[in-house]
Formats: C-alpha cells, structure tokens, sequence
C-alpha cells in the first residue's frame, strides 16, 4: 500500500492556516496518529509503554499502509532514542514517543539528542514514575525535560495533541532551531478520552524533511567537508574544551529561544490568556487547563471573575508573556498533575521581583489522581470556598 | 556522489591546508588501496592522541585501510580508547552515549537507506570490550537479532583503558585488575558463540600480528554486512598501559596471545560465504 504516495505536499502555511478542516471525535492517541499520517516522517522507532502504546502502534499501522518508509519496536527505550538519533543525523524526518519510566530510562540519550542538533518529534504520553510502579496520569517526568535543551511543548487536549505534534516537526527542523520537539500530554485524561479534533484533509501532508537546510551538514558522506564529524569529541581536560562545551550549551539555549518566533506562530502564541484583568490568575500547562476552565465557569456563576493563563510552550518559556499577562493579578495559583511543583517554580523564577503578588504553592494532585474543580476554587476564592 | 565532496573548488585549493590538498589528490578514496601501497598514499588515519605503541591505534589504523568505500562509510563509535583516534581520521565519525553504538548505527544505516536507495553506504562500529560486551551488550545483541546491516568492530584490550584499568566483561578470569581486587570471578564473555547464536552472518577473531590479515578481513566484513546481514570482528587489541606492555613488545604480545588464546578464526555463513568468493570472483574486491 502507498498511502503516502496518494497524499498531496502542501505548505506549513497552508496545512495549518489555510486548508478546511472537519471535526471527529477522536481520543488524544489517535489525534497524534493523525498528525503523523499528515506529517510526511519517514521513520518511527519506539518501545512500548502504557498509556503512549496506542499511538506507536497505530503509527505502525500507517507504516503498513505505506505512509513512513521504515518503522520498528527497539528493544528498550534507550536503544528506540539511539536509534532515532542515528536516523535523524542522516537527515530523514523521525518519530519516537515514550511514557514516564520510559523517558527516564532513556534520559542520557534524550539530554543528549540537543547538543547533537537532532531535529525529531518526541511523544511523550505522560504517565507517574517513581515507585510504586504506576501506570497513571502525573506529569513529572516533564520536571527533567524542562533542563534538557529540548524545545517542550505542553498540550491541553485532543485538539492540541494533534496541532503541536504536526507542527514539532516544522519548528524543529527550521534551520535556526535544529532542535528535537518534544510533544508532551497528559496520559489517559488525553491519550484515552475523546474530545473533538479538527483536522485538515488527510490526502494532505508536510513537504519532506529537507536536511540540506539546517543548521547542521547531515552525516551521509555527501555533505562536504568530509573531514569534520559533527559530533566533537571534547573529553580532554583544556580550556578549548571547557570553551566548546560551553559554547555548544549556550548555542543549544540560544536556539531554544530562536524557536520563539515559529512556536508562537504555529500554535498561536506561547500562552493564552482568558480574563486579564482578572485579580486571581491561574497558570497551568497540559490538561490542568481543561480543569481550570471549568473552574472559571463554577467561579463566574459564584459572581467572581477569575483568570486563566495557559502555558502551550515550556521551552522556551513565555516569560515575558508571562510577566505582561500577569501585571494585574494580585493573586495567583499553579495547579498541576504532579508532586514537585515544576511548572510552580517556573512562574515564581519567571515572576519574581516583577510585581507585588502572591504565588500560592499549589494546588497539586499526583498519582493519577483528578483535579476537582473544587480543590481549583478553594485555592483560587480561599474565602468563598471556607479556606 | 560523495567523492565530489571531497573536491575543492578549482580556485580555492590553493588556500587548503596542506594535509587536505593531499587528502584530495593522494587519498584512499574512490579506488583500493592495499597494504604494499603504504607510504604512496594519504592515509585515513594518521596522527591521533593514543598512548606510545598502543596496538589499539595500530589496528584502528590498518582496519581504516580495509574499508572498501571508505568515501561512502560511516563510522560509529563510543566513549573509549578508539575514538580518540577514530575522531581523527579523514571519515565521517559518530560519537554519542557509552552503550549506544549499535543503536545508533541501526538508526543510521536506515536513515541512509532510505535517503540513498541506489548507494551503499557502509556503517562501522568500533568500540571497546566494555562498550560492546557490558554497557552496549543489549543493543549489539538485538542488533544482531534484527539481522541490521553492518558491521560491529570489538577492540578488545581485555579492560577499560580509557577510564583507567578497570575489569571488564571480556577480562580474562583470574586477571588482577582494578575493581578485580580478587582476580576476575568469571570467563570472558564468549562474543562469538553469541554472535554464532544470533546468526551473525560473518565473524572474525584475530589480531594485528597479521597486518594485511586484518586489512582483508575488515573488508569482507564490510561487504557481507552491504549485502548480507551483520558482521562481527573482534580482535585482540593489547592494552600496553593496563598490562605493562613495553610499546617495543607490544606486537611480539600480540603474537603470542594469538598463539595461545586468539588464534586467527572466522565463521562465515553459507551465504556471505557465496557472496564473497562472487566479489573475489568478479575482481578481488573480497580478497
Ligand atoms: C553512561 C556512561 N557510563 C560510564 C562511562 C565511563 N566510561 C567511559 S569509557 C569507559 C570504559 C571504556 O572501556 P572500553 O569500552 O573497554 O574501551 P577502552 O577504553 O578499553 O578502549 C567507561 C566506563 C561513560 N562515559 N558513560
Ligand atoms: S590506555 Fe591502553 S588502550 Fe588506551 S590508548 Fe593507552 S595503551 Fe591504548
């Protein structure tokens, strides 16, 4: 089968501006599948995991159906980011996805994909770690990615799944970002649920990765100069290396923040902002949003105004968006799916020293367990809400 | 094609440095060289940081001269002596994590083919005792399952030299090494039964006492691993540092090891064994 070859090459700006979409109720797995069937990749290499199986194994369906060139099940985490590493420096557009203890097993390889100017589309299905070995929705693992180098963007739902996995491969592959994409969501209150997605045709796709274009030569032996590896090797103890090593560090943070521009284009700013002249504002990534909103409307039926800030982006962070979308808030809170608070600390850094306000340190839930609209409001109306 | 790639614009080769204008006009690349031609032509591999008489570097050396298109080859290696020279050499060469080689060139030989579906392009790993029998044992061996294409290169100095004399899995028993205060407890890994297992499609045991043995069996390594299926080579690749090796006695070792313990041997399948005497057939490309 060659569904690939039945499929039409339109442009970024026409896939995600232009073309007309149709709504279907689908869940967030099968949202990213779509977004890869529409996404030209060439290879996806994975191993599974609950709750990001799903995906992987539907994208070996589209492999089946002749939409990616080469796909296989590696034989552990470490070996699937390995692997997807040694694709992408050969300059074919690559896919892989993995779950909470599996991002951890594979984090030396995954902290490693950015000084290596890997560009590829990393899904990341969240889901707890630590132990007691648990398969439920709780985010943390997303705390490690935040220092890795990789661009990480937060989806709230099918809708977003879907958009910010189409458009990781685009930002990544620009030549000023050369950086992997990293699309995280919520396992199972996304992956496993259906929600309506809009989607543009599927006889379209993304033009092909075009690897000539990037900030770094491929490794194909037709990329002159033959000489130079891109891959340096720097383990002598002399300041040229302690130079290079810092050099590369800063260049892999500065093309984080070169990703800004084509970040907010493609998912339509770094954050959104409802009710913003709101006193008590809420900032939260993923699907604490969906539970915020909610929490908004419970709040606007009570007779008070609350506001939301959701973060789509967390590298690069919106701090400046962050900074102006907060300059009224008197009062703000952080709710989020896991124990350490990580996207707390972002804001409190973010904000810190700007404006005369109250971070509260919460509310969280981990585990698995839900948000409850409630927990949000006795957080946000402390009074209202007799606490 | 790659050779192109080597070129210089007409105007500028005279701004090149010296060692690239003679990379370009005297180099292995495009045609075959052999170890009688040594002196009459830019080798791939030339200075390189490793210790004084190192047989590793030797190896690394002559392996290089065995590549059969070594403008279109890939090399893939790890933490470990070898990269310190691999990352020398006139050829393309990929360094990540400790462990992944066989990851990585899986990910590579893919990516290329399906970049360059009329080309071969060869990858090659080489990599230390540690890095392909301990901490990269899973993904050689799943490689190898896979059946991937290409060619896994194990330089075995029986330690870990570049962290500084540590025990490793292919450590002889009994030997007295760091981290080993007792004596090593347990046998080298037997790489080639698992290779044998894993249905490894050519395999190879030496060491660089022979050196136009190891030019040639690099290069039918390489080629079974274009056509046929993975290919392994492991070879004895004395650490002077680690086992107090005069840089002078260093090949006199490697004889005598050879004589004793890892003699010369190659397990080839019915298939590659086909497909190499057709290349010696067609022109000695297999020789
Ligand atoms: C993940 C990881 N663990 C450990 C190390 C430290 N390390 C670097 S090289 C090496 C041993 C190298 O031994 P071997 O692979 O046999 O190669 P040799 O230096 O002997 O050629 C070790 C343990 C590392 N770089 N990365
Ligand atoms: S430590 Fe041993 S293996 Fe490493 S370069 Fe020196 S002699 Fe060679």
């Amino acid at each position: 089968m060659d569904g690939a070859g039945n499929q039409r090459v339109v442009t970024p700006e026409y896939m995600f501006f232009e073309a007309p979409r149709t709504r279907s109720y689908i869940t967030g797995s099968e949202a990213a599948n779509e977004a890869v069937r529409r996404a030209n990749v060439d290879i996806a290499i994975a191993y599974p995991i609950t709750p990001q199986s799903e995906t992987m194994q539907q994208v070996g369906e589209l492999y089946g159906e002749g939409y990616l060139k080469d796909y296989y099940r590696a034989e552990d985490e470490v070996g699937a980011f390995s692997a997807i590493s040694g694709a992408s420096r050969t300059g074919v557009r690559c896919l892989t996805a993995s779950s909470g203890p599996g991002l951890m097993r594979g984090l030396e390889v995954i902290a490693s994909w950015p000084g290596h100017r890997l560009p590829l589309v990393f899904l990341i299905m969240c889901r707890a770690i630590n132990a007691p070995l648990s398969i439920q929705p709780d985010n943390l693992e997303l705390g490690y990615m935040l220092l890795t180098g990789n661009i990480v963007l937060h989806a709230e739902n099918q809708q977003d799944f879907f958009d910010y996995t189409l458009a990781g491969f685009v930002i990544s592959e620009k030549c000023e970002v050369t950086l992997p994409v990293a699309v995280a969501v919520d396992g199972f209150f996304v992956t496993h649920a259906r929600g309506w997605v809009e989607m543009p045709s599927a006889e379209l796709k993304l033009p092909g990765r075009d690897g000539y274009s990037e900030a770094v030569p491929m490794i194909d032996n037709e990329n002159p100069p033959i000489r130079i590896a891109r891959d340096a090797p720097i383990q002598k103890s002399n300041f040229i290396s302690y130079q290079m090593h810092a050099a590369w560090q800063q260049e892999v943070h500065a093309a984080q923040e070169r990703a800004r521009p084509w970040v907010a284009r493609y998912l339509d700013e770094l954050i959104e902002v409802t009710n913003p002249e709101a006193e008590t504002m809420i900032v939260a990534s993923g699907s604490a949003v969906s539970q915020s909103r909610e929490a908004l409307r419970r709040a606007e039926e009570m007779g008070t105004k609350l506001g939301l800030i959701k973060i789509k982006s967390l590298r690069p962070f919106p701090r400046e968006e962050l900074r102006q979308a907060c300059r009224n808030a008197k009062h703000i809170i952080v709710p989020e799916f896991n124990c350490a608070g990580w996207l707390n600390r972002e804001v409190r850094a973010t904000l810190y020293g700007c404006a005369d306000l109250h971070i509260a340190d919460g509310p969280r839930v981990f585990g698995g367990i839900t948000m409850p609209t409630e927990m949000i409001l006795e957080w946000a109306c402390p009074g209202k809400q007799g606490r | 094609m790659a050779l192109r790639t080597l070129q210089v614009a007409p105007g500028f080769m005279r701004f090149m440095p010296k060692e690239y204008q003679d990379l370009v006009e005297n180099g292995p690349f495009g045609r075959q060289v052999k170890l009688s031609d040594v002196g009459t032509f830019k080798e791939i591999l030339e200075e390189h940081p490793m210790c004084e008489g190192c047989a590793m570097a030797f190896f690394i050396r002559l392996a290089l001269m065995g590549l059969p298109n070594p403008e279109h080859t890939i090399m893939v290696g790890t933490a470990g002596c070898g990269r310190m020279a691999l990352s020398q050499a006139a050829i393309p060469f990929v360094y990540g994590n400790y462990c992944d080689t066989n990851g990585v060139a899986t990910g590579l030989k893919r990516g290329l083919a399906i970049r360059f579906p009329e080309q071969d392009k060869d990858v090659v790993v080489m990599a230390g005792d540690g890095g392909i029998a301990d901490i990269g044992f899973s993904q050689v061996m799943h490689s190898w399952f896979r059946k991937e294409k290409f060619t896994t290169v194990m330089l075995d100095n029986e330690v870990y030299g570049n962290t500084g004399g540590q025990e490793s899995g292919m450590t002889c028993r009994g030997t007295m090494v760091k981290m080993a205060p007792r004596g090593k407890q347990f046998d080298k890994i037997d790489m080639l039964g698992l290779a044998r297992t894993a249905g490894v499609a050519y395999i190879a045991r030496l060491t660089p006492a022979n050196p136009s043995r190891v030019v040639s069996t690099i290069r039918k390594a390489v080629l079974v691993a274009r056509k046929i299926g993975p290919s392994y080579v492991q070879v004895y690749t004395s650490c002077n540092i680690e086992y107090s090796i005069p840089a002078d006695k260093v090949l006199d070792d490697a004889r005598q090891v050879e004589k004793e313990r890892y003699g010369y041997l190659e397990i080839v399948s019915e298939e590659a064994g086909a497909y190499l005497e057709s290349v010696a057939a067609e022109g000695g490309e297999g020789r």
